[in-house]
């Protein structure tokens, strides 16, 4: 069991107020990561979920418990680092080993728990290495690895995969999703990585300046953003969101589509009714084989990002139409709220 | 780190060292205050109340002027050679040398006697105007071998006290050179920066933060130096090798007057917090981090 | 430099690195040459080097006259001593300064070392009195405790520094697998830091073993140290060079000795963060 919930829950530094109220519920087994840009307060909130940090205010409960006032190893939690934070004097047995000896576990269970926890992340032929002779990704393996020996209700993780090249991070993403299915413990990832964000969640909670801005799944995420800013964080590329006599045509202070839901077609185009069509220049075009990326100057508008599928035969200069798909507006007030 | 129970616990870790160090400082500073304001002679079974005599002696004292100055030209003078001559040799340390492990070695281990000995050593074996070895240097140039303690004495213990401390400026700078930079090194160099250039851009920047420790380190105990004086000069002649610790100790036992002893051991206190203070503002800010 | 350094270059260096560094050593070469001449010799106008009659009587006379051994017992007792008590202290303290830190802390620390910078002659009397009522003059508690006291601060800003270098997500991740924070020190910090740990170890042993005023202040014969040993041959008409000589060879070596031997131990924690 592992049902994290937070009541209220607000946080500050001095007199900095840093987190503004986080009310969440995160579910048993889930998968949830928190995304949101650089100084967000991701970080400070898994900290508090953790016990690292006093909350200022509000509650934490954990299967209904309240830890609030509890000290981090008695929450039943474990946390992977973005530093590792390996213990660099220690074998990769004893780093693994170590919580489980803090809870004064008999050896024999330790051992099989390392053992086990070895053989799932391949570590078996390492044990006895420092980590200063491992590889980055051995390192992140080995951090994993000491999270879960300690079966613990959750696992925290702060942008763990930040420290590694893009390869790994792909290979790295995939063993730790598999492995938190297997398991089945809830999880809660923080990373600033969209791309992370959206393979990896059962759901998304978007942070910005310190308050939840909209919690769902992925595609709930993408397909009903509750504002401009979560229109504009989640998916990539970035939707085009824009202002003005187009978007008041459609209802809306500011409209937003997104790039694949633009669809290019050189010269003018016969327009059906209740459908828009914006006429522009092409300023620049990336062929990258499978997609195309078209970025068109449109007057009353601004430039838009389109994506095509495959390759299409457009040059800068060259005079387009775009089509938005009507049913893939994005229509928000003045509020910057999504409309109904 | 900042839960408010690893707070609490934290204050109760670095209770021990503050209550020691309090204790340490407030019951004989109270004790000394309060001997201060006594007419208390060791020689003398009468004791009186003396209100602020003590102070009024002390400070009228004419030794005790030139103690202070002879506290800052020797604490000046030692800081200044060991700054200057430690920046030197550990830059000629960080070249190329043939057995450079046992130039380190030589270097280093006047650090390691203890002040008495080298003191004794000085006084005795070197210094000593008819049998010591400069004696013996200076007539083999023709010149008339130097009384050391009575034509130059503060010159004397700066030496002394200089050639303790020097070794310690001189690791301490040469691990620091050792950690500079190879890379900017060699950025420089292909920049066109000329060997002075290097000197004054790279390497000195690089030592601010050693020479500040070496400068705190040093004048920590510069301030206190005793034993050399004790050893060879004995404060003199007269009292032109006197500093302020030394002054105390003659005045509490050399001439048994606990009273005015502990009236400039609280000046002396007073003194060695503003000079506290004073290095502080000028070191502090390199040691941040 | 990755470049060769031309050879006249390093002949230079070399001769002028060996002269500096001969001159620097040499009063304690001369020291221990004339521990080995007869009285006549060592106090002779003008010096043999090398060639001349080679004795250890000043040697023997030394053994035999005073208690060497007790000496340097006391010595080794005081120090250690005053350095492990020093170190159980320090380290906590300093942990909570590096790992806790409040507005403070820096103003903590700083009074502390000023502590440092008071004459100890100011308070030698109430201390002495203190003492004497105690019945700690002349015993080995007694200096262990009055050198524990003055280097204490030293030590804990010598820890402190190095502490703040080590990453909170380490002490953090402990936390986190149910350490306490005794465990946390034991296991996880004091490991870290070792080096640290070891350059503030030396270094107080080095100052205590060589502390002069307290020593010869506050014992006279059963808890005296190596530093009154030599104030006992420091005859004021200095007759008798070289078994002063001898004494004084005796008095450093087990603490050069130590010293050398360790001195990259005790750079390495001495630097403060400025070598990583
Ligand atoms: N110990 C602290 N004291 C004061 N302010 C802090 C402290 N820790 C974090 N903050 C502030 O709180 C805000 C949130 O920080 P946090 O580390 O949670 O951001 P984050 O979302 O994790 O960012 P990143 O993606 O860069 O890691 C920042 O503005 C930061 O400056
Ligand atoms: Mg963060």
């Amino acid at each position: 069991m592992g049902r994290i919930t937070l009541e209220g829950v607000t946080k500050s530094f001095d007199d900095t107020k840093v987190i503004h109220g986080a009310d969440l519920e995160i579910e048993d087994g889930k998968f949830v990561v928190f995304v949101g840009p650089s100084g967000c307060g991701k970080t400070t909130l898994l900290r508090l979920i953790a016990g690292l940090e006093d909350v200022s205010g509000g509650r934490i409960l954990i299967d209904g418990k309240d830890v609030t006032r509890l000290a981090p190893a008695k929450r039943g939690l474990s946390m992977v680092f973005q530093s590792y934070a390996l213990y660099p004097h220690m074998s990769v047995r004893r780093n693994i080993a170590f919580g489980l000896k803090m809870a004064r576990m008999p050896k024999s269970e330790i051992e099989r728990r390392v053992a086990h926890a070895a053989g799932i992340l391949n570590l078996t032929d390492y044990l006895d290495r420092r980590p200063g002779q491992l590889s980055g990704g051995q390192r992140q393996r080995v951090a994993i690895g000491r999270a879960i020996v300690r079966e613990p209700k959750g696992f925290l993780f702060d942008e763990p995969l930040s420290n590694l090249d893009a390869a790994l991070r792909v290979q790295m993403r995939l063993e730790v999703t598999r492995l938190q299915k297997q398991l089945k413990t809830t999880a809660v990832y923080v990373t600033h990585d969209q791309v992370e964000a959206m393979t990896m969640a059962d759901e998304i909670v978007v942070l910005q300046a310190g308050r939840i801005e909209q919690v769902g799944t992925p595609l709930e995420l993408y397909e009903r953003p509750a504002n401009v800013f979560v229109a504009g964080f989640i998916g990539s590329p970035r939707m085009n969101l824009f202002e003005g006599p187009v978007a008041k045509r459609n209802g809306a202070t500011t409209l937003g589509v997104r790039p694949e839901h633009l669809r290019v077609q050189p010269g003018d185009a016969v327009v059906a009714d209740g459908c828009e069509a914006w006429g522009g220049t092409v300023i620049q075009a990336e062929h990258l084989g499978s997609d195309t990326f078209v970025y068109v100057d449109v007057p009353g508008i601004g430039t838009l990002d389109a994506r095509c599928t495959g390759e299409l035969r457009v040059q800068v200069g060259d005079t387009v139409t775009l089509l938005p798909d009507m049913h893939q507006l994005h229509r928000f007030d003045a509020q910057q709220l999504a409309m109904a | 780190m900042a839960t408010q129970q690893t707070q609490k616990l934290a204050r109760i870790l670095i209770a021990p060292s503050i209550i020691l160090l309090l204790l340490w400082m407030i019951v004989p500073l109270a004790m000394t205050a309060w001997f201060s304001a006594l007419n208390y002679n060791l020689l003398n079974s009468v004791t009186s109340f003396a209100g602020l005599g003590n102070y009024r002696y002390f400070l009228s004292n004419p030794a005790f002027l030139s103690s202070l100055l002879n506290t800052l030209v020797l604490v000046g003078s030692v800081l200044a050679i060991s700054a200057f001559f430690g920046v030197l040799i550990a830059l000629l340390l960080d070249q190329v040398i043939v057995g450079r492990r046992v130039v380190r070695l030589m270097l280093i281990a006047p650090f390691f006697v203890m002040p008495t000995v080298s003191a004794l050593i000085w006084k005795n074996l070197l210094m000593n105007p008819v049998s010591g070895l400069l004696a013996w240097l200076w007539r083999l140039f023709g010149l008339t071998p130097v009384d050391w303690f009575t034509q130059v004495p503060m010159l004397s213990i700066i030496l002394i006290v200089a050639w303790q401390w020097l070794p310690f400026a001189v690791l301490i700078l040469l691990t620091a050179l050792q950690s500079l930079d190879q890379e900017q090194q060699e950025a420089a160099l292909m920049d066109g920066a000329g060997a002075f250039d290097r000197f004054f851009h790279l390497t000195l920047p690089h030592l601010a933060r050693p020479l500040s420790i070496v400068i705190l380190i040093e004048t920590i105990f510069l301030l206190t130096v005793f034993a050399e004086i004790y050893v060879t000069t004995g404060g003199g002649p007269g009292v032109e090798t006197t500093n302020l610790a030394y002054l105390i100790y003659s005045q509490a036992l050399l001439q048994y007057d606990v009273g005015a002893a502990s009236a400039g051991g609280l000046i002396a206190v007073v003194l060695a917090n503003i000079a506290a203070i004073f290095l502080m503002r000028i070191v502090g800010k390199n040691l941040e981090t | 430099m990755a470049r060769r350094t031309p050879v006249p270059r390093i002949v230079l260096t070399s001769v002028v690195a060996w002269t500096v560094g001969l001159v620097i050593f040499f009063p304690i070469l001369w020291m221990l040459l004339t521990s080995f001449k007869t009285e006549l010799a060592a106090f002779s106008a003008s010096p043999s080097f090398l060639f001349f009659h080679w004795t250890t009587e000043n040697y023997v006379a030394v053994w035999t006259r005073s208690n060497y051994l007790e000496y340097a017992w006391n010595s080794v007792v005081i120090s250690l001593g005053s350095t492990l008590v020093a170190l159980a202290i320090a380290v906590p303290a300093a942990w909570s300064m590096a790992f806790s830190p409040t507005r403070r802390t820096r103003g903590i620390l700083m009074w502390m070392l000023s502590t440092k910078m008071l004459p100890p002659v100011g308070v030698l009397v109430p201390i002495y009195l203190l003492y004497r009522d105690a019945g700690l003059l002349d015993t080995q508690l007694g200096l262990v405790i009055v050198l524990c006291l003055s280097n204490l601060p030293i030590m804990v800003w010598l820890l402190f520094n190095y502490f703040k270098d080590i990453p909170r997500d380490i002490l953090e991740a402990a936390r986190m697998d149910g350490a306490t924070i005794g465990k946390e020190i034991v296991y996880i910090l004091a490991p870290m830091a070792v080096p640290g740990i070891a350059s503030a170890l030396l270094l107080n042993v080095i100052l205590a073993w060589n502390e002069a005023f307290w020593s010869l202040n506050l014992t006279s014969s059963h808890a005296a140290p190596l530093t009154a040993f030599i104030a006992s041959y420091a005859s004021p008409e200095g007759l008798f060079w070289a078994k002063l000589s001898a004494a004084s060879t005796m008095a450093i070596a087990p603490i050069l000795v130590l010293g050398w031997f360790c001195q990259k131990q005790l750079v390495r924690g001495l630097t403060f963060g400025a070598v990583k």
